[in-house]
C-alpha cells in the first residue's frame, strides 16, 4: 500500500481539553474509496478526532493528513477536498434548503450559475426538490439531515466526514440517511463515519476502528472483530426457568444466563460439534429446550468485551 | 437518489496570489451579506421594530422629556443630531446580539470547514449592518425633518455629517463583533447592554456638558460620541454644546480619529478571535 492509496493518515494524535485528554495517541489509516467506521462510547474522542481531521480544531501533537495534505499547514487545501456532516445540523435554519445550498456553492467558489445548478441537482437527488421556500427549521429531522448531507457534497469531496449522522433520528430518518450514505459509496468517495451504534458500523463500514479513551483499541472488518473476541456463541432457550442453572453447567466455557429470556449462552469454537454435543447433553439430563441456535457474536457483545478489556 | 453524479473530480478552486485572494475575500463577504439580507427578508417585523425603536426615542425626548439640559434656543436643533449619534452607538448592541446568536449555530462549523475567506463571516455581517444603518439613518432624518428639524449648510456638509455618523456606526459595529466573540454567549450580551446606556448618556447627545459638574463635563467632552455629535451639529449648521476645551474645539478631528482608532484596534482583534475558534 503506497501513501497515494491512503485518504487519511493519523499518527500519534493528541488533544487535551483542560484536564481531560480527549485524544491520547490516536493512530488511523483509511484507504481511499472505503468506508471507515469509528466506533466508541460517548466521550471516547470521536468528535474531537473528526473536528481535527476536518480543520475545525488544531491538534496539539501528531500528524494528520487528509487526501495527502497536512491539515495543520495547508488547511485551505484540505477544506476544498472534504465534506463535513457534523453532529448538529450545520445549515442555516432560517433559510430554505435551496438558499443554503446555493450559498454554500458560492462559498466553494463555484460561481452563481453553477452554485444554483448544483443546488437543484442535490435537492433532486436527496428527494428535497419540492421543499420550495420552506425554512429548514420547519423540516423533519430526517429531511434536515439529508439537506445537511447534500450540503457536505456540494464540492464533490474526496473525503467525507460523517459525525454520528443518525444520532437523534427516528428509525425512519435513520433508514433515509443510511440509504443516502450507501448511494455515495462506490463513487470513489472515502467516507469516515463515527457512531455509537454498532449496527450502523456493521451496516455501512468496510473497516471499523473501536476507540476508547482517545485511542484505537481494536481494528478490522466487522467479521474480524467478531472473531477476535471469543468467536461464535450457542444460545439455548428453555421451557422452564428452574432448569437454567443445570443447563448452564452442561455448556462449555464462559456461560451467561438470562432469566428474563429463559436463555443460557456460551462461547464455542467448533459450531457443529458444539451443537450436537449440546443437544445430546440436554437430552441425557432430561432438560427440554425450546430453541437452540448457533450464531456469530453481535457487535454489541464485541464492543462490551473490548471496552471491558481496555478498562482492565 | 442515485450514485451516478458522485465523482472525486476536484473542481473547487483555491485562491492563489494576492489579487485573487482579495477578490475571493470580497466575494465571500458579499455572500455572507446576502445571507443576512435573506434573513431580514424572512423577518420583516423584526426589521421594522429595529427601525422604530430609535424613532420612539427621538419622539420621546423631543415631546415628553424635552426641554434640554442647559440648552438655549431651539432644543430640537440640538437634539436631532444628538439622537442620530446615539442611534449609531446603540447599533453596537444589535450587532453583538446577532453575532453571539450566530456563533452558537452549527452553520458556523460548516463555514469554517470550507475553503472560504476566514474573515468573510464577520465582514459580511458588518456590511449588512451598515446597510441596515443607512436605512435607519434615513428614517431618523426623515422623522427629524417631519418634526421641524432643519439643516442649513448645503448638501456637501450634509453628506459629510452622514459620513461621520456612519463612520461611528462602523467603529461601534466592530467593537460589538469583538465583544460578542469574547462574551461568546447571548446571556452575556445583557451585561454589555446595561453598560452601553451610561456610556451613551455620558455624552453631549442630549445634554450640554456645561450643565454638568466640571469633572463629568470633561469626561463627556472626550467621549467619541460627543465628538461625532458636535462635529455633525457643525456640519448641519445646528447649535452646538459650546465649550472651549481642546476636545470641544477639535471635534471634527476627533470625530474622524476616534472611530478610525477604534476600527484599527477592534477589526483585527475580532478577525483573529474568529480564526482562533480552532484552538
Amino acid at each position: 500500500m503506497t501513501d497515494h492509496d491512503l485518504a487519511i493518515v493519523v499518527e500519534g494524535l493528541r488533544k487535551k481539553y483542560g484536564d481531560k485528554q480527549a485524544l491520547d495517541g490516536l493512530d488511523l489509516t483509511v484507504r481511499a474509496g472505503t468506508v471507515q467506521g469509528i466506533l466508541g462510547p460517548n466521550g471516547a474522542g470521536k468528535t474531537t478526532a473528526v473536528r481535527i481531521m476536518s480543520t475545525l480544531l488544531r491538534p496539539e501533537e501528531g500528524r494528520v493528513e487528509v487526501a495527502g495534505i497536512d491539515v495543520r499547514t495547508r488547511a485551505d487545501e484540505v477544506r476544498s477536498r472534504i465534506g463535513l456532516l457534523g453532529q448538529n445540523a450545520a445549515v442555516d435554519e432560517e433559510l430554505s434548503g435551496r438558499q443554503n445550498l446555493e450559498m454554500f456553492g458560492r462559498l466553494y467558489h463555484l460561481g452563481a450559475r453553477r452554485a444554483g445548478a448544483r443546488a437543484d441537482e442535490l435537492l433532486a437527488r436527496f428527494g428535497l426538490a419540492d421543499t420550495g421556500k420552506k425554512a429548514i427549521k420547519q423540516y423533519s429531522g430526517g429531511m434536515r439531515r439529508r439537506l445537511d448531507l447534500a450540503a457536505s457534497l456540494i464540492s464533490r469531496p474526496q473525503v467525507l466526514f460523517l459525525d454520528e449522522p443518525t444520532t437523534g433520528l427516528d428509525p425512519r430518518g435513520r433508514t433515509e440517511v443510511w440509504s443516502a450514505v450507501r448511494s455515495l459509496v462506490g463513487g470513489g468517495t472515502t467516507v469516515l463515519l463515527t457512531t455509537q451504534y454498532l449496527e450502523e458500523a456493521d451496516q455501512l463500514a468496510d473497516q471499523i476502528a473501536v476507540i476508547n479513551h482517545g485511542k484505537v483499541i481494536a481494528e478490522g472488518t466487522a467479521d474480524e472483530l467478531k472473531t477476535k473476541t471469543g468467536g461464535d456463541r450457542i444460545d439455548v432457550v428453555l421451557h422452564d426457568t428452574g432448569q437454567l442453572a443445570r443447563a448452564a453447567s452442561l455448556l462449555p466455557g464462559e456461560v451467561r444466563m438470562d432469566e428474563d429470556r429463559r436463555m443460557v449462552s456460551a462461547s464455542i469454537s467448533d459450531r457443529m460439534a458444539a451443537l450436537t454435543e449440546t443437544v445430546r447433553a440436554l437430552e441425557a439430563a432430561g432438560i427440554e429446550a425450546e430453541d437452540i441456535a448457533v450464531r456469530r457474536p453481535t457487535l454489541d457483545e464485541v464492543f462490551m468485551h473490548l471496552t471491558k478489556e481496555d478498562a482492565a | 437518489m442515485s450514485a451516478t453524479s458522485v465523482s472525486t473530480t476536484h473542481e473547487v478552486s483555491t485562491a492563489h496570489g494576492t489579487g485573487s485572494k482579495l477578490g475571493w475575500a470580497a466575494a465571500d463577504s458579499w455572500t455572507m451579506t446576502r445571507r443576512e439580507l435573506a434573513h431580514w427578508a424572512r423577518q420583516p417585523v423584526q426589521v421594522v421594530v429595529g427601525l422604530v425603536f430609535p424613532v420612539m426615542m427621538l419622539l420621546m425626548f423631543s415631546y415628553l422629556i424635552g426641554g434640554g439640559q442647559g440648552i438655549e434656543g431651539d432644543f430640537k436643533a440640538y437634539l436631532v443630531p444628538g439622537m442620530l449619534t446615539m442611534t449609531m452607538a446603540f447599533g453596537l448592541e444589535a450587532t453583538m446580539l446577532s453575532v453571539t446568536q450566530d456563533l452558537g449555530k452549527g452553520v458556523i462549523d460548516r463555514f469554517r470547514s470550507m475553503p472560504m475567506n476566514s474573515g468573510a463571516v464577520l465582514v459580511g455581517r458588518s456590511v449588512a449592518d451598515m446597510l441596515q444603518s443607512v436605512v435607519g439613518l434615513t428614517v431618523m432624518i426623515a422623522v427629524g425633518y417631519a418634526i421641524g428639524w432643519r439643516w442649513h449648510e448645503g448638501f456637501t456638509s450634509f453628506l459629510g455629517a452622514v459620513g461621520l455618523l456612519l463612520l461611528l456606526r462602523f467603529a461601534m459595529l466592530w467593537i460589538g463583533i469583538h465583544l460578542a466573540m469574547v462574551a461568546g454567549r447571548p446571556e452575556l450580551v445583557q451585561a454589555v447592554q446595561i453598560l452601553v446606556w451610561p456610556v451613551a448618556f455620558l455624552s453631549n447627545a442630549i445634554a450640554s456638558p456645561a450643565s454638568m459638574p466640571s469633572w463629568l463635563g470633561a469626561i463627556v467632552e472626550w467621549n467619541p460620541m460627543s465628538a461625532t455629535a458636535t462635529a455633525v451639529r457643525g456640519l448641519f449648521g445646528n447649535p452646538g454644546a459650546g465649550g472651549d476645551s481642546w476636545a470641544a474645539t477639535h471635534a471634527e478631528l476627533l470625530a474622524v480619529a476616534w472611530p478610525v482608532a477604534l476600527i484599527v484596534v477592534f477589526f483585527p482583534l475580532a478577525v483573529k478571535r474568529f480564526r482562533d475558534l480552532s484552538r
